[in-house]
């Protein structure tokens, strides 16, 4: 290797070197320090006051037993179908974020059926017992799983009165964009929330609507002239375990 | 009595040949953690109705014997009991290396073990999970100042105040471990303050067990038997602690038996649980309970070998009463709404089916075998074996 020997003449003035290395040292450094900054205040725009969740609202469902069709799973596919809920043919591993359950009175025999989810509850024991606090509720009242830091213990699934969770047993395909899974941790009915923040009902009330059936009432509880509060005003409505005293989102009527 | 010296555990062939069986069932431990995790928990016993299994039996009881293995440690420094004393540095050894394997097992039983960075730095402290881990690694560390407090002569002089925190914190940390499962609300055959001082009992009786033989096992590779005074005041130890537990578990029955709100779940448990009642009856209260007693307290079986049977039995009904208690305890159904029989796709009001598979029992395994080989290797790297000291009889 040769090294050629710069000539005298040929170099470039050291206070000149020095000036332009230093500006762009100065342009590189702001560039770094403002990016971030800019950044976030892109997100802030992008999430303003309105968008965010607020205890303003607390979204629920109350559930017409006497419209729930017993044999009718529409609610079930609809769910399954959104969030890409697959199966592998093995239903004690497989997930379920929402299932029919047919109930019979041990004393009269009256027979009915209601679908059961995660009920999102205001004291929800998932949350209270989830040691990294993947299990949490939002402002508005829907309980999450932060599947970044969700460690897949499964203590949550030990405290759900519901058992309305599902661990995840194995490898995921043909996962939907707009609700992330992952194997090894542990997932349950979000209402919709994805739909709910851009302004739509669950996937299960639609279907349920367009069955025919309507016995899926999605609403803000809060809301004293929404349709919650009017329909729980001209009937009777109960939480199931409510023994418990979890003051749960979903509520069922006509039973 | 003169104060006990130690020594090093030496090179022999029993030694090795020990050290190999116990790397044999870390090896199975980890390929199988290894299978369950690259395959997915399917291939497990567990699902989503029985979603703690023969991994979680495993590991809450190396966790819960841990606790109970520092009982000789204890006992010398906290009540100033002589004949305990060669034994401290053995005892409080078994304590860090039964806690290291059991949480190993539990956190490989994970479903995101490569996670464990996130349980170290995401905590919600209105979890008694989250707080576990404070006691966990904290009688860990509390452990090794014990250690260095006893190995070190100048710091003798702390033993007893060090040997006491460590004793008031490995209460704490058991009845930490029974409330995992009584605040579990939600579950009949949970929820239960007794759980707490049940786990307590459960540990100290556990812990003796083992010490019993594990001592009796690294004195034997050693060349010579669990001297006699020791042996006798263990054994005795363990016929109390052994009837404490099943004074808590005859509690906890009783008042579930009391109300008519429980009587299908202790019907199940105690009568028509299939596999349950079996494990419950012949596994934990004749196995592990009645025979261990009677050959405990007898002054005709006080030899070594027929309390080393005993001990193993007391083990034996251990995993019985843990088996009924975590799995049965899940396997009885839920009542989600009261009043009315539950049918459904996805086993609601059926009896939970649980299929424990290898892999679990691998992994299980594996814990038990880190808690041997580190506790063996410990005898190597420091003088923790007792070469004098020793009482020459039973202590009242």
């Amino acid at each position: 290797m040769s090294c050629k020997p710069m000539k005298k003449d040929e170099s470039v003035p050291l206070a000149q070197h020095r000036r332009t290395f230093f500006t762009q040292a100065a342009a590189g450094v702001s560039l770094m320090a403002l990016a971030p900054g800019v950044r976030l205040v892109e997100l802030a725009m992008a999430n303003s006051e309105d968008s965010l969740p607020s205890n303003d609202k607390r979204w629920g469902l109350l559930v017409d037993t006497a419209k729930c069709e017993s044999g009718c799973d529409e609610c079930v596919s609809a769910c399954n179908s959104e969030h890409g809920l697959s199966g592998h043919g093995r239903p004690e591993t497989d997930a379920q974020w929402i299932r029919k359950v047919d109930l019979k009175d041990e004393q009269t025999g009256h027979e009915l059926s209601i679908p059961i989810l995660c009920q999102h509850c205001e004291d929800p024991p998932c949350v209270d017992v989830c040691p990294t606090g993947a299990s949490f509720r939002r402002a508005d009242g829907i309980v999450l799983v932060d599947k970044h830091i969700c460690i897949g213990c499964r203590y949550c699934m030990m405290a759900c009165p519901f058992q309305a969770r599902s661990f995840i047993h194995e490898d995921l395909t043909g996962q939907k964009t707009h609700s992330p899974r992952g194997k090894g941790i542990v997932e349950s009915c979000t209402l919709c929330v994805h739909r709910i923040d851009e302004d739509q009902e669950p996937a299960c009330v639609e279907a349920c609507r367009e069955a025919g059936h309507d016995a899926l009432v999605f609403g803000d509880l809060e809301d004293a002239a929404g349709p919650l509060a009017s329909l729980s005003r001209k009937t009777a409505t109960r939480e199931l375990r409510p023994d418990l005293k979890l003051n749960t989102g979903v509520r069922y009527t006509s039973f | 009595m003169r104060a006990p010296t130690f020594q090093h555990m030496p090179s022999s062939t029993p030694f090795w040949w020990v050290a190999a069986i116990a790397t044999a069932f870390v090896v199975v431990g980890l390929v199988s953690a290894h299978h369950m995790e690259s395959a997915g928990h399917w291939v497990t016993g567990m699902n989503n109705r029985v979603v703690w299994g023969v991994p979680h039996v495993f590991a809450v009881f190396l966790i819960v014997s841990a606790s109970g293995a520092l009982n000789a440690a204890s006992i010398a420094s906290v009540f100033g009991r002589e004949t305990y004393k060669p034994l401290s540095r053995l005892s409080a050894l078994m304590a860090i290396t039964l806690l290291a394997g059991g949480l190993t097992v539990l956190v490989l039983d994970l479903g995101r073990p490569d996670r464990l960075i996130v349980a170290m730095t995401h905590y919600n402290f209105r979890s008694i999970f989250a707080w576990n881990i404070f006691l966990y690694t904290g009688f860990i560390a509390l452990v090794v100042v014990y250690l260095w407090m006893m190995f070190e002569p100048r710091m003798n002089r702390f033993v007893g105040r060090v040997g006491t925190t460590a004793f008031a914190w490995r209460l704490i940390l058991t009845t930490g471990t029974g409330s995992i499962f009584a605040f579990l609300a939600a579950r009949e055959a949970f929820d239960s303050a007794v759980l707490a001082p049940m786990f307590i009992a459960m540990s100290l009786s556990f812990g003796t067990a083992l010490t019993l033989i594990f001592s009796a096992l690294i004195f034997s590779i050693r060349g010579d038997g669990l001297p006699t005074a020791l042996m006798l005041n263990l054994r005795r130890l363990l016929g109390y602690f052994v009837v404490a537990v099943a004074f808590f578990v005859m509690v906890d029955h009783l008042t579930r038996l009391y109300g008519a709100e429980h009587h299908s779940m202790e019907r199940f448990i105690l009568l028509e649980g299939g596999i349950y009642p079996m494990l419950f009856w012949i596994g934990q209260i004749l196995l592990g309970t009645i025979l261990p007693v009677v050959m405990l307290l007898q002054r005709r079986c006080n030899t070594l070998a027929p309390t080393l049977v005993a001990a193993s039995l007391v083990l034996v009904g251990a995993f019985c009463q843990l088996y009924v208690l975590i799995i049965g305890g899940q396997a009885f159904p839920i009542d989600i709404v009261p009043g009315f029989s539950e049918t459904s796709g996805f086993f609601d009001g059926v009896i939970a089916e649980y299929q424990p598979s290898l892999a679990e029992f691998g992994l299980g395994m594996g814990g038990v075998g880190l808690a041997l080989l580190t506790y063996l290797i410990g005898t190597r790297v420091l003088a923790f074996l007792p070469t004098t000291g020793f009482d020459s009889g039973p202590s009242s």
